[in-house]
């Protein structure tokens, strides 16, 4: 589905990553951990199609087609959905107009028939409950004055409306209570099928939990330096990153 | 020097015209509009058309603007109005109290004067002036042509406009919507003169539409004075949708009586070059005042929103927000002057003015002045000039929405906060409309008018 291959990205001339590895398999589930600082983000905007990074060298293919001449629209409604570890406000472009848009788009691309206002009310109805989502926070601009977890679940209610074939959740568990993390889990384990992926990059092993992964990958300085089974996250949750920053 | 030269020459070409037409513009005027006439003449022949020099017009060139050979009108035409026709171009039409004025001369036989309440008075201001002459002296004195050029010349020049009064007490439940068209089979230079009484009590919505068929040089120097008795409560919008051959030079003089409150709404769609002068003088306790503005701009049109508040009397309220969304290499300005005189203490006034550049060609001047002379008072001011959020833009396009839907989407936004506080609803339903329709780049016209694309 994903397969992203020696990929270098610099920003403002810095290089931040230095030969990426990662292929993603319909139905898996990546879990990428690492210190602060490591290009986590990096690689998720990139994907999302982020133009301020710049790629010198490598690959990426999703489903086949080269995904980094995309544009960012167009990635998405290939079915490919970032959730941003910090969701922007956007003043005055209110959330139902933004959803309904963002909806209709994906079902054009598609081939389906738009949704009308009331169908398009319904479905938000659903997938807000879903998500556990106060009704409130739809009457409000995107994201404008909404709490750090309230902005998180919104990410994945978005998500949960689009129905995307790969998930990209860039630290959709910080700043979560506890039940909120528990939703949100749920919420990405509902879209799990054998078509769908899901890369989720977290720094606590606890999401990890719900949301069990098939491989765990550690960042360090641009590169992927380990990766193992859901166990590493474990052990990381033990000793740190010591290890492996004396490793490399 | 080449520009003293070219100002000399431009204004001495308009007061040499005074003189030659000077019986035509004093004929069948009334006493009182000729007795400011000859007075405001000799302020236009000191002044003369403004340069840059002029410290309230350094940011807007009027010269070219005056360059045409324009035909003036000094008559009456009495024309009836198109409604179709008007109404399948960009005039809104809304459930109200239509009247129109043509080229500057109100016409009584299109409008729909005889629907108006008991008492309230809308008609032609050369009647009026002559057969309520009391009503002017009584209420207009706000336009001092020593002031500015433009109302010295449309002071010498005007003849006619609307007056409308709205007496004491009474509230009009519909929106009253003046039409002024500009309409010739030449280049056209208007002046028209309006007065705006609104008693004590009572309550208005005005709606003035700016519109012109065919593709003249127009130029229309208007001068609207507002009149807002204690507790009296006005809402006056203007939308400006013309086109890129047309200036608008459009001065209004608010006062207000203590407890009124008036709210102004400019909206400027389209035009080449538009200036707009609003002063309000609160001269009374406890008024409220609000001016808003938004104003879309593209090609090289030029835009100047010249703004003051004059806090004369303490406890009143003053609010303004311009925003100003400027494409391809058109240019804007905002200047907000507020004053607020030594015993006008507990005034409160807010400005702000926010400005979306959307290429790097477009240029914006702001320029906030506040002069207080009271020690008890809150004041803010606030300027912004700058591009779409990037970060934002980019969230949009991560759902989905292809970049030029989400810009607009932006856009829309940004223009949103001033649309909003539009109170007669369907008018702010079809300014949306407009907005959008701006916004897509579409020509703000039906195509019947068939105006040039650049246009
Ligand atoms: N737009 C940018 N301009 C300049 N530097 C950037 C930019 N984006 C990222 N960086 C730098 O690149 C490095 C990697 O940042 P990135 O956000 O990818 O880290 P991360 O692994 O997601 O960290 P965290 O766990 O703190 O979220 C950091 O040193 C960061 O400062
Ligand atoms: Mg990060």
């Amino acid at each position: 589905m994903l397969s992203i291959k020696d990929l270098y990205v610099s920003v403002e001339g810095m290089e931040i990553l230095k030969g990426i590895n990662l292929e993603v398999k319909p139905g898996e589930v990546h879990a990428i951990m690492g210190p602060n600082g490591s290009g986590k983000s990096t690689l998720a905007n990139v994907l999302a199609g982020k133009e301020e990074y710049e790629v010198t060298s490598g690959s990426v293919l999703f489903d086949g087609e080269d995904l980094l001449e995309k544009a960012p629209e167009d990635r998405a409604k290939d079915g490919l959905f970032l959730s941003f570890q910090y969701p922007v406000e956007i003043p005055g472009v209110p959330m139902v107009n933004f959803l309904k848009s963002a909806v209709n788009e994906h079902r054009k691309h598609k081939g389906e028939k738009e949704l009308t206002a009331g169908e398009f009310l319904k479905l938000m109805r659903e997938k807000m409950d879903m998500v556990d989502m106060h009704p409130n926070l739809t009457n409000r601009s995107v994201n404008e004055g909404f709490s750090g977890g309230e902005k998180k679940k919104n990410e994945i209610f978005q998500m949960a409306l689009l129905e995307p074939r790969l998930a990209i959740l860039d630290e959709t568990d910080s700043g979560l209570d506890i039940d909120a993390l528990k939703t949100v889990a749920n919420g990405v384990n509902a879209l799990r099928s054998p078509e769908r992926s899901a890369i989720v990059v977290t720094h606590y092993q606890r999401l990890l939990d719900y949301i069990v992964p098939d491989f765990v990958h550690i960042l360090y300085k641009g590169k992927i330096v380990k990766t193992a089974g859901k166990e590493l996250a474990l052990e990381l949750e033990e000793k740190g990153y010591d290890w492996i920053k004396t490793d490399n | 020097m080449s520009v003293t030269l070219e100002k000399v020459d431009l204004s001495l070409k308009y007061t040499a015209y005074y003189k030659q037409v000077k019986e035509e513009l004093f004929e069948g005027s009334s006493d009182i509009l000729n007795a400011q006439r000859s007075k405001a003449f000799q302020s236009f022949v000191m002044q003369g058309i403004p340069t840059r020099k002029n410290e309230d017009y350094k940011y807007t060139n009027l010269h070219p603007s005056f360059a045409p050979e324009f035909a003036f009108v000094h008559s009456r035409t009495d024309e009836e109005a198109n409604l179709q026709e008007i109404f399948r171009c960009d005039v809104p039409q809304l459930n109200t109290t239509l009247a129109f004025v043509y080229n500057g001369w109100f016409s009584k036989k299109s409008s729909a004067i005889d629907q108006l309440p008991e008492g309230v008075i809308l008609d032609s201001l050369e009647n009026i002036s002559k057969e309520r002459p009391e009503l002017l002296s009584k209420y207009a004195s706000l336009a001092n042509p020593d002031e500015d050029p433009m109302v010295a010349m449309n002071t010498a020049f005007a003849k006619d406009g609307f007056f409308l009064f709205v007496p004491k007490g009474v509230v009009l439940d519909k929106a009253i919507q003046i039409i002024n068209l500009m309409k010739g089979s030449s280049d056209l230079l208007v002046t028209q003169r309006n007065y705006i009484c609104v008693e004590e009590g009572a309550k208005l919505q005005l709606l003035l539409c700016d519109h012109s068929e065919n593709l003249n040089n127009y130029l229309s120097n208007s001068v609207t004075e507002v009149f807002a008795g204690s507790n009296a409560e006005v809402e006056f919008y203007a939308l400006q949708n013309q086109h890129n051959k047309a200036t608008s030079i459009h001065s209004v003089f608010v006062e207000q009586q203590r407890d009124s409150r008036v709210t102004t709404h400019t909206a400027s769609l389209h035009g080449g070059l538009i200036r707009n002068n609003l002063k309000f003088i609160l001269n009374g306790e406890n008024c409220e005042a609000n001016m808003y503005g938004i104003t879309f701009l593209d090609k090289k049109q030029h835009a100047d929103n010249f703004t003051q508040v004059i806090h004369a009397k303490p406890h009143c309220v003053s609010n303004q927000v311009y925003k100003n969304v400027l494409d391809e290499q058109s240019t804007g300005a905002f200047s907000g002057r507020i004053h607020v005189v030594r015993d006008a203490q507990k005034t409160n006034a807010f400005q702000r003015n926010n400005n979306l550049l959307l290429t790097d060609q477009a240029t914006m001047q702001t320029k906030p002045q506040l002069i207080i002379d009271a020690d008890d008072v809150k004041c803010s001011h606030g300027a912004t000039v700058g591009q779409i959020d990037e970060e934002a833009l980019f969230y949009l396009r991560a759902r989905g929405i292809d970049e030029d839907k989400a810009r607009l989407m932006m856009m829309n936004a940004f223009a949103h906060e001033v649309i909003q506080e539009i109170k007669l609803e369907p008018l702010r339903e079809r300014i949306d409309e407009l907005v959008d329709k701006r916004l897509r780049g579409e020509l703000a016209r039906c195509h019947e008018c068939s105006y040039g694309k650049d246009c």
